[in-house]
């Protein structure tokens, strides 16, 4: 089976390749048969190979295997092949990226099928999928930097799809120039691990760096480069405003690309790189700082927006920032959980939110729509059920895989923990806000929306079943032992943080302490549940149109998403403008080429001057030719 | 032969170099100030023959006859000057109807 | 068949025949003999041997009683160069197929490419400073004869500029003439002169004038801009494509093993000169609305990253030069023929009268994209390997060696930004002028840009089976500067 990994990768490619040079000749079943076929191939693949990795695990072994495929580049010492390792930690991701994958494959069917790039989108879609499983199945830094770019390339594809609004095309280039700044730092890191470790083999830099001592510098630079890198990817402060503009993709796009998959490639690979990081605890600090400031702000930001998708978007940037905070906090398996829960609900929301839109004719604005709950009573319930989930409510997935990183994170500085349940409360606020003004209440859209009202059909409908119940069930997979559990999924994982176990100081929390705080979090998620619903199903306090009402200063601030945009175009984008202009219009004219041509016409003024002394009168150049002789015979005199 | 060189030699040097230079003189000065084309010419004339008397004096004097051959020289070439010199000054004349040297100030930039 | 003459022979003949063609006729045997030029260094590739002696080596005596021979040969440096010219002028000449040109032309450019080739094979100051103004000739004609818009004053500019730095080249080519006690010019004796520090250091500067001039590096790029953008289309890609590889090549060729101490204490400020304009090139580009003015500025910035990839003195750096010099050639043919091709069909190329062309044009979209990813270096895209390597290099440059390659790596967001700023405004959004009745592209340009694109991707998977050429002669180079 382990034979055959480098099929899971080429299938999705085939079908690209395929798709991209047929998608105007095929007919639309037959690209939908193959966009989805061609996925679910790699997924019984990924079966396979996860089958293979749990049987080994079973026995006892680390269950890693490696493949190498063929000699990319050689350069005098510095070889580089492009080889895939499987382990635990690809073989879930194999799986989310595969399965999740597919599933919005069939989704898309339906909710594309009007759609004139309908074989463009799933020539995209299948590229997307190469790429990212290009990026896990790696075996080293830089097979995953192919996947990590390559996903960036289908995200700016695919945000950009319907590249005849130009603002789309605008968001696609910011996502793809803001994912090129975090793709920087980790250049830079390979370039240093290159230089310190001398191989990219993950096999054989993590072994070496788990020698170094504590708080060694090296991997402090490393470690920071490559959280820049996460940021990029991961959307984290700094770099996340483009992820809510990605919004501007087709939704399932934004469910497969910016909830379930690319985007936690960032969580994944610091979870890869686990011992780097361990060993530098600054970088582990910045890293929850970051995590858990983002969840804030993106919390605070989702509570006021109105457009369905942007409170889905800025959940997503604030449930990363939790993942983060995980990482940042030790707690790799809780944030790789948190990974695997987050993609099922949150694919699950996005993918009930076009559901919606869907059968809303395209509007996003919640504040046209309302009692859906009966038109759809298939979306409403699935996404109810994603909702709980994400809010952090027992006993389902989101519950589970928040509340260990919140445990951890309460060990490691309770602060961390206060702000982390403020915005597990936010999260609940806005995601309770979200279902109630879409799917209670009176219908506020238009009488033809109203008319045009349905269900979606089953291939939309399917995958909300299906999402919703890994939802429901995912926290099964990890329960903790406070509860009775086994830790599944960190005994299966063991193999990948071995060496930051042995490193780290173990995680000690009595029991009691630990009921206390999953108490603490899951009634505050109820009570957050509670008061949304006094305000706005009770009180019926929809949001007004922009400016119908003043605002507080508050919310103004979280309407405006704190502004961020505007002060990354006063700070980065307008000087970077007027540099432009500056140096064209000012160094180069004047300067640069100023000086060449300067001294172009110094030789043609010098030429002008001196071409007065020839004047045309004969007599003053016989003049000018005695004065010569006369000059030369007086320095022959006196030299002589 | 000898009785030329005796009789040349029997005025000193000196005399030789001052009137050369006074005639040399003479015909830079009036190459200078003068504006008609056939004076400055004869002006160009003067210069030449007073190179060639002073050519002649050494010669006799170091007894050399090669400088001669260069004064024979210099007739020829001061010759040919002429001709194409006044060639050049007929052809000034029919185009301007005058021979100051100033009518032919447009040759310049 | 593996006498390299044959190379030089081929398209100076070339060039005779086409000067007495008709135009309807001239580009096809333009074409074709460029295409034959092509097949006959096939040979030349295939029996080499990636290893660092010099191959198919040629001498003749020229002018005996000077000492200068003919002496042309071929190594791991020289190769991939040739291989670019003799490959990029084919797809040169069917890109002006769609422009009315006479004979003079193409046999402009015939004559240009025996120039191009004598530079990269010749082994002897002397005939390489010929094929180096050889070179610059017929493409001065080029652009004054079929340019557009104040032409001649660019290309006397450009002419004047350029000729003052070869200048300075041939005053230094000379001195060391004298140096050489056998009176001999060629590359073997000149490499071993042991040269005081003084003589080393003008000869660097005189030689690095004339190289920096023709590549073009910051500060010496002004002509540059202006000539692409007046030049036609097949000039500029001449240009750009081959003819600033003359100067990269000539750093590899003769500066550095020539006045290797000079070059060692020189190094750094030639390194901070080509990061310069990188940035520089890079933030000019970002606002440019003319699409051929943003190329050009963006290859100021491409050949910036390569020759501060040679600075470095790395095997990486030097091979990754070897091999962007050649991507850089593919992609700026690529782009500056797809810039021709939206300025034939839309008789304009300013991107504010641009727009929405991907609706109208999908092939001419997608080839776009793929080149545009190569030239913003996508990884499985040739761009990648190169800009990997380079970057590589520059980063293990002794001092300050990481923040010249964060400087160098800015490429990476500015080249994004305004490449895509360009996609974005000529082919996204909605139509600004009537492009109901645009036709896409169709046979010969068809091909051209899916030969391209092809090449683009075909390296990027496989980057090995060119940089395994250059690796033996890089690593001897780099032992001889040591």
């Amino acid at each position: 089976m382990i034979e055959l990994i480098w099929t899971i990768p080429l299938i999705p490619l085939l079908g690209f390749v395929v798709l991209g040079l047929l998608r105007n000749q095929l007919p639309r079943p037959v690209i939908a048969v193959i966009g989805c076929g061609v996925i679910l191939g790699s997924f019984l693949l990924s079966c396979g190979i996860f089958k293979e990795v749990y049987d080994a695990r079973q026995l006892g072994e680390s269950g890693v295997f490696s493949k190498e495929i063929f000699n990319w580049f050689t350069v005098g010492s510095f070889s580089l092949n492009l080889s895939f390792l499987v382990d635990p930690l690809s073989a879930i991701m194999l799986l989310i990226i595969t399965g999740v994958g597919f599933l919005i494959h069939l989704y898309s069917s339906c909710y594309m099928l009007h759609d004139d790039g309908f074989g463009k989108y799933f020539s995209y879609l299948n590229l997307f999928i190469f790429f990212m499983l290009l990026l896990v199945l790696g075996s080293n830094y830089l097979v995953m930097f192919i996947g990590w770019e390559g996903v960036g390339l289908c995200s700016y594809l695919l945000i950009g799809f319907w590249f005849k609004n130009s603002s789309y095309a605008k968001a696609a280039k910011k996502a793809f120039v803001m994912n090129r700044i975090g793709d920087l730092g980790f250049l830079i890191a390979i370039f240093f691990i290159l230089a310190n470790f001398g191989s990219l083999e993950y096999s054989e830099v993590l072994p070496k760096a788990a020698l170094l001592p504590m708080g060694d510098s090296l991997l402090l630079v490393i470690t920071l480069l490559l959280f820049v890198a996460a940021t990029g990817k991961s959307a984290q402060i700094p770099l996340f405003t483009w992820l809510p503009d990605a919004m501007a993709g087709p939704t399932p796009v934004s469910a497969l690309i910016h909830a379930a998959t690319m985007v936690t490639a960032g969580i994944y690979m610091i979870a890869r790189s686990n011992i780097m990081f361990t060993l530098s605890p600054i970088t582990m600090q910045v890293i929850a700082i970051i995590g858990v400031a983002t969840a804030l702000i993106a919390a605070f930001i989702a509570i006021t927006q109105n457009d369905i998708k942007k409170v889905l978007a800025y959940s997503t940037v604030s449930q990363l920032g939790y993942m983060f905070l995980g990482l940042g906090v030790g707690a790799f398996t809780g944030a790789f959980f948190h990974v695997l829960t987050h993609a099922f609900f949150k694919a699950l929301l996005f993918l009930g939110a076009g559901s919606v839109i869907h059968a809303m004719s395209s509007e996003q604005d919640m504040r046209s729509m309302g009692g859906l709950k009966k038109a759809l009573p298939i979306t409403f319930i699935t996404m109810m059920i994603g909702t709980v989930a994400i809010a952090g409510i027992p006993p389902l997935s989101g519950f589970f895989s928040k509340d260990e990183i919140l445990a951890y994170a309460f060990v490691s500085n309770p602060v961390f923990w206060v702000l982390g349940f403020l915005g597990a409360l936010c999260t609940a606020f806005y995601m309770f806000r979200l279902m109630y003004l879409t799917f209670y209440g009176k219908f506020r859209g238009t009488k033809e929306q109203e008319h045009h009202l349905h269900e979606s059909p089953w291939q939309m409908t399917l995958p909300l079943i299906i999402l919703a119940i890994l939802s429901f069930v995912g926290g099964a997979l990890n329960i903790p032992e406070a509860l009775g559990g086994g830790h599944w999924l960190k005994e299966f994982l063991s193999p990948v943080f071995a060496q930051t176990n042995a490193v780290a100081t173990p995680f000690e929390l009595s029991h009691s302490t630990e009921y206390i705080l999953m108490a603490a979090s899951a009634i505050g998620a109820i009570i957050m549940a509670f008061v949304a619903y006094q305000k706005y199903v009770k009180k019926e306090d929809i949001p007004q149109a922009d400016g119908a009402t003043e605002q507080s200063g508050l919310y103004k601030l979280s309407y405006n998403k704190l502004y961020v945009d505007e002060l990354y175009a006063a700070l980065f984008v307008k000087p970077l403008n007027g540099l432009s202009k500056f140096f064209h219009r000012i160094v180069e004219k004047s300067g640069v080429d100023g000086l060449v041509n300067g001294i172009g016409d110094l030789f043609v003024s010098s030429g002008k001057g001196v071409r007065q002394l020839q004047s045309g009168h004969v007599g003053f150049y016989i003049f000018m030719m005695v004065i010569g002789v006369i000059a030369f015979m007086l320095y022959g005199l006196f030299t002589i | 032969m000898d009785s030329l060189f005796q009789n040349m030699q029997g005025i000193p040097m000196n005399h030789y170099l001052i009137f050369c230079s006074i005639i040399f003189v003479i015909g830079v000065i009036g190459v200078l100030i003068r504006r008609n084309v056939i004076i400055i010419m004869m002006s160009i004339e003067l210069m030449l023959n007073s190179v060639n008397l002073l050519l002649a004096a050494f010669s006799a004097y170091s007894g050399d006859p090669s400088g001669q051959v260069f004064v024979f020289f210099i007739m020829a070439l001061a010759a040919a000057e002429v001709a194409v010199g006044l060639a050049i000054i007929i052809m000034v004349y029919r185009n301007t109807k005058s021979v100051d040297i100033e009518s032919l100030s447009k040759l310049r930039w | 068949m593996d006498n390299l003459f044959i190379l030089l022979l081929l398209p100076v003949v070339s060039a005779i025949i086409l000067a007495f063609m008709k135009s309807t006729s001239a580009k096809w045997a333009a074409f074709v003999l460029a295409l034959l030029q092509l097949g006959l260094t096939i040979p030349f590739i295939c029996n080499f041997v990636p290893d660092a002696s010099v191959q198919f080596s040629q001498s003749w005596s020229w002018i005996s009683n000077l000492g200068i021979n003919f002496h042309v040969g071929l190594d791991g440096i020289s190769l991939p160069m040739l291989i670019l010219t003799n490959g990029l002028i084919p797809l040169i000449i069917l890109a002006s197929f769609g422009h009315q040109k006479t004979g003079n032309f193409y046999a402009l450019i015939s004559f240009m490419q025996a120039g191009l080739v004598l530079v990269f094979i010749s082994l002897d100051a002397f005939s390489f400073y010929i094929g180096w103004e050889a070179a610059l000739i017929p493409i001065y004609f080029i652009c004054a004869l079929w340019g557009e818009g104040d032409r001649i004053r660019i290309n006397m500019k450009f002419f004047v500029y350029t000729f003052f730095g070869s200048l300075l080249m041939l005053i230094a080519i000379i001195y060391l003439y004298q140096q050489s006690g056998t009176k001999d010019l060629s590359w073997t004796t000149l490499t071993q002169l042991s040269l005081t520090e003084g003589s080393q250091r003008w000869i660097f500067w005189a030689f690095f004038a004339a190289f920096a001039i023709k590549i073009p590096l910051f500060p010496f790029h002004s002509w540059q801009p202006d000539t692409y953008t007046h030049a036609p289309a097949a000039g500029t890609m001449l240009l750009s494509g081959i003819m600033l590889k003359m100067g990269l090549f000539g750093l590899l060729r003769w500066l550095l093993p020539l006045v290797p101490d000079a070059v060692a204490s020189y190094g750094m400020v030639a390194m901070i000169m080509s990061l310069i304009g990188v940035v520089y090139g890079s933030i000019i580009a970002f606002k440019m609305n003319d699409a051929k003015r943003l190329i050009a500025y963006s290859s100021i910035a491409h050949v910036g990253l390569i020759s501060a990839g040679i600075f470095s003195f790395s095997q990486e750096g030097l091979q990754g030069a070897v091999l962007q010099m050649i991507n850089h050639g593919i992609s700026v043919v690529g782009l500056f023929f797809i810039i021709d091709v939206i300025q034939q069909r839309l008789g304009t190329r300013d991107l504010k009268e641009l727009g929405g062309l991907a609706t109208k044009m999908p092939i001419l979209a997608i080839c776009f994209l793929i080149i545009l990813m190569g030239a913003i270096g996508l990884p499985l895209t040739n761009g990648f390997i190169g800009e990997f390597l380079l970057l590589k290099g520059i980063f293990s440059t002794a001092e300050h060696g990481v923040w010249y390659a964060v400087i160098g790596g800015t490429t990476l967001i500015f080249g994004a930004v305004y490449m895509l700023r360009f996609f974005q405004k000529a082919m996204l959004g909605t139509a600004q002028k009537d492009v109901l009745d645009i036709q896409d592209v169709r046979g010969y340009e068809a091909l051209l840009l899916i030969i391209i694109s092809a090449l683009v991707i075909i390296i990027g998977v496989f980057p090995n089976c060119l940089l395994h050429l250059s690796e033996a002669s890089v690593s001897q180079l780099l032992q001889q500067i040591k």
